[in-house]
């Protein structure tokens, strides 16, 4: 079973944000870095997958340079190797554009299972794993709880709203979007550390893999969000609850 | 011919929002709408086949969808086969110069982008509460044609986990408590002001996938939905998702310790402040207060 995952390089949470000059992204300069969450579930769920089937865990990030800390982690805590699509602009790489480089590096690799998180903490498109499946002509599922895998035989859960839920059997290959959650997260062993210092990366440029920055839309601008409702700002733990005695009434 | 296409999903409360937005941006692009509720029994492969025929054969400009779950799990696929980019979870659209706009979130609401789409045809699925739906005419009713390819997933009967034992949706008072509470050992100071306030206990989703406290006190968009007279969220950002599951509150309290954090669009009252100095004293004066 070779499995390939997607990890993408993202502002650790809790960042204070703000918009960049000219306000098409964010100021970068004084952010760190991390895992996008639901990314180190999918990684999880590959490593896991591979201890009980066998295989080959491949981590795959496109991002600049700073990327390769997020790259390492993933392979101290077991991924085999790693391909580093190195774009320094990625942010500026709409959801498709982006897709496609993934897509292309992945072609290359043929995995059997390709994992990606349902959705990027900064963009949020929730998009990147289905729209590599349609350009890789592979079956997919999306918001996946659970991977049941039997020989060449795929079953996975589906998160579904309200509490619903769904088993879905493809064909393998397949793309599968993974949910936070799925398992309990491992940390990197100083073992781990040690070993992914000796693990392959192999890096990539947009121009080996003959993909162009082609954009379905422009950012125009990135601000702050206008509060629609009138909030009251309280300094004291008296005040709050003298005005939700007194004025809300909901004591 | 051209216009607008809304692919309306069946029975969701959101497809009335779609249609609304479908017509609003129609009457100011000078575009007749048209719209399409798929019958077919879901699979990502027959919808994206049959309705990419569809969009093909009569030409349609732009597509709106409602931001379901349902449609994170199709549409991208669709726009790709047309080398576009889904515009999805869009909070605001309008028109200027006679080109769409649209808004949507960045960093799970802490910012909004402002979008324009390039070419056609422009794909775009609407989060909940970015229109009224009330006003929306009835537009053309497109036929769907049937899918050509056998799809390749195969999806069994829809079912959920065993009966919920806590129904939040009744509860009058709720304290629903987030990440910022950073360690299961740190609840007990949420439990005592839920106490103090006779409040049953909520979190956000990562308090629950953690173990901290039973998937059945989620709220959010794949948890409960409530709308109690008091809700306070605690530690909490405020994610969409969460939000779906409890803007319908009569009063809301946010704790947190960051003044832009989303929670605060939703709340009536704010408190910016670090939840472990603010919450035992808050329980000291509710119980004071409550005598
Ligand atoms: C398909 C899908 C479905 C989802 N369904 C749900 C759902 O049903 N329900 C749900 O809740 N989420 C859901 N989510 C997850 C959601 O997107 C958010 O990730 C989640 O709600 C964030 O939880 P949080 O607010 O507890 O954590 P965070 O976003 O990490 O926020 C923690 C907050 O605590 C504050 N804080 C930290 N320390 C302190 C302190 N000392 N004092 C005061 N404040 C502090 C921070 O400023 C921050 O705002 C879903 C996501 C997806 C993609
Ligand atoms: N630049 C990237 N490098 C690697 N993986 C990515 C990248 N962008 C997106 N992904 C993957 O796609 C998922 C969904 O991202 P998004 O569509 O932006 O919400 C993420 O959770 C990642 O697994």
């Amino acid at each position: 079973m070779k499995i390939l995952v997607a990890i993408k390089q993202v502002p650790v949470r809790d960042s204070l944000l703000a918009a960049a000059p000219g306000a098409r992204w964010i100021e970068e300069s004084s952010l760190e870095y991390e895992i996008n969450e639901p990314d180190a579930y999918a990684l999880e769920e590959a490593l896991q997958l591979k201890e009980a089937h066998g295989g080959e865990v491949i981590a795959l990030c496109a991002g600049p340079d700073r990327a390769s800390s997020t790259i390492r982690e993933a392979l101290a805590k077991g991924a085999d190797r790693a391909i580093h699509i190195e774009v320094d602009d990625i942010t500026s790489w709409d959801t498709l554009a982006s897709a496609k480089l993934l897509a292309a590096a992945i072609r290359t690799e043929s995995p059997d299972l390709v994992f990606t998180g349902l959705q990027s903490d900064d963009l949020g498109a929730g998009q990147t794993g289905v729209v590599v499946a349609e350009l890789l002509a592979l079956p997919h599922a999306t918001i996946i709880m659970q991977v049941e895998l039997d020989g060449s035989s795929l079953r996975v859960k589906r998160e579904l709203e309200d509490g619903w839920f769904q088993h879905v059997a493809m064909p393998l290959p397949a793309v599968l979007t993974i949910q936070s959650g799925i398992k309990k997260l491992r940390y990197a062993t100083l073992m781990g550390i040690k070993k992914a210092k000796t693990k392959e990366v192999k890096s990539l440029s947009a121009a080996d893999l003959g993909v162009v920055n082609a954009a379905s839309y422009e950012v125009s601008g990135v601000n702050v969000p206008q509060r629609t409702k009138q909030t009251q700002i309280v300094s004291t733990v008296a005040e709050l609850v003298g005005k939700l005695r007194d004025e809300a009434h909901a004591l | 011919m051209s216009g607008i296409l809304a692919v309306l999903e069946a029975g969701h409360k959101l497809s009335a929002e779609t249609l609304a937005a479908a017509q609003d941006l129609g009457a100011q692009l000078g575009l007749p709408v048209h719209s399409v509720e798929p019958t077919i029994p879901y699979t990502a492969d027959a919808y994206t086949d049959a309705l990419a025929a569809l969009i093909r054969d009569k030409q349609f400009q732009v597509i709106l969808f409602p931001h379901t779950y349902q449609v994170r799990d199709y549409a991208p696929k669709l726009a790709t086969r047309f080398d576009k980019a889904l515009i999805s979870d869009v909070i605001r659209l309008r028109v200027e110069s006679g080109e769409i706009r649209a808004t949507r979130q960045l960093f799970q609401g802490k910012l909004n982008a402002e979008i324009r789409p390039i070419g056609h045809p422009v794909f775009l699925s609407l989060q909940a509460g970015a229109y009224r739906a009330d006003g929306a005419a009835a537009a053309a009713v497109e036929a769907l044609p049937a899918p050509t390819t056998e799809p390749r997933q195969r999806p069994e009967e829809k079912f959920r986990e065993a009966q919920r034992a806590v129904d939040l949706s009744a509860a009058q008072t709720i304290v629903s408590v987030g990440r910022g509470i950073k360690e299961k050992e740190n609840l007990h100071l949420v439990e005592e002001l839920a106490a103090a306030l006779g409040a049953e206990i909520a979190a956000s989703r990562p308090i629950c996938d953690s173990g901290w406290l039973p998937m059945e006190r989620q709220v959010g968009s794949s948890g409960q939905t409530v709308a109690p007279k008091l809700y306070v969220a605690v530690g909490l950002s405020g994610a969409i998702q969460h939000l779906v599951g409890m803007k319908g509150s009569k009063t809301i309290v946010a704790i947190n310790k960051d003044e832009n954090a989303p929670i605060f669009e939703v709340a009536d009252y704010a408190m910016v402040a670090d939840l472990f100095e603010v919450l035992p004293a808050l329980t000291a004066e509710i119980r004071k207060a409550k005598g």
